[in-house]
């Protein structure tokens, strides 16, 4: 759904203005509904990031925050997924007028 | 000196034997009375009867291990990792028998690995280990 609602959009964009938190998508995108082991083993080998558990659960707090993952409960566990949606605003936004 | 034991907390021996030897294949190498209900149960991998044991440990209800158990469930977290020879034909053995995994085998840094439910609160990795 298109929204203006700028409170949304500033959550969106400090979300991915993060280098580490884009990586987060990028693997989510590969591999999706990880739990936070998992993830941080990928972030490491693949994106070289070496942050700790507890800061990737603080960008994933980001990353949800804007609407950009969906957390899932499966019984105790967590399992993290990409969402797209959020995206369609922006691009929607800025989306070139074809010319006639 | 040398690592003879490692535990996992459980809460349930019977439960715990079942999935430990019935499903990941270990056999009992100690099962000692120890009065009030308490056993001395230890486990072993058939193909190294005299490594290291297993010990059911049964402290799961204590609270700084359920504490513990909570955060690492959350947040997919073994408590303890096992090594096969071949995790696709386990992955795809214990699949077939019911066993959830919650990493499916990931191939990182030379470590061939995933991780699974004991059914007892636990996660488990199972891994390739390559040499060191």
């Amino acid at each position: 759904m298109f929204t203006c609602n700028t409170l949304v959009v500033d959550l969106i964009f400090k979300a991915l203005a993060d280098p580490t938190r884009r990586s987060i998508l990028d693997e989510l995108s590969k591999h999706d509904g990880q739990t936070l082991f998992e993830l941080c083993q990928r972030l490491l080998f693949e994106h070289k990031v070496e942050s700790s558990r507890q800061a990737i659960s603080q960008h994933l707090d980001v990353l949800e925050a804007a609407d950009l993952i969906r957390i899932k409960r499966q019984g105790r566990y967590k399992f993290h997924f990409i969402n797209t949606e959020p995206l369609k605003t922006i691009q929607q936004r800025w989306s070139h007028k074809e010319r006639s | 000196m040398r690592i003879y034991i490692t535990s996992v907390p459980i809460s349930d021996y019977d439960n715990a034997v079942e999935f430990y030897t019935g499903k990941l294949g270990f056999v009992k190498k100690r099962d000692i009375e120890m009065g009030h209900a308490m056993r001395f149960i230890t486990l072993v991998s058939p193909e190294d009867p005299d490594g290291p044991e297993l010990l059911l440990e049964p402290n799961a209800e204590h609270r700084g291990i359920k504490a513990l158990r909570e955060a690492l469930a959350e947040d997919g977290i073994p408590i303890t990792s096992f090594a096969v020879k071949d995790l696709d034909a386990e992955y795809k053995r214990l699949s077939g028998l019911g066993v959830l995994f919650t990493q499916k085998p990931m191939r990182q840094g030379g470590w061939y690995s995933a991780v699974l439910d004991d059914t007892n609160g636990n996660l488990i990795e199972l891994a390739e280990v390559p040499s060191a």
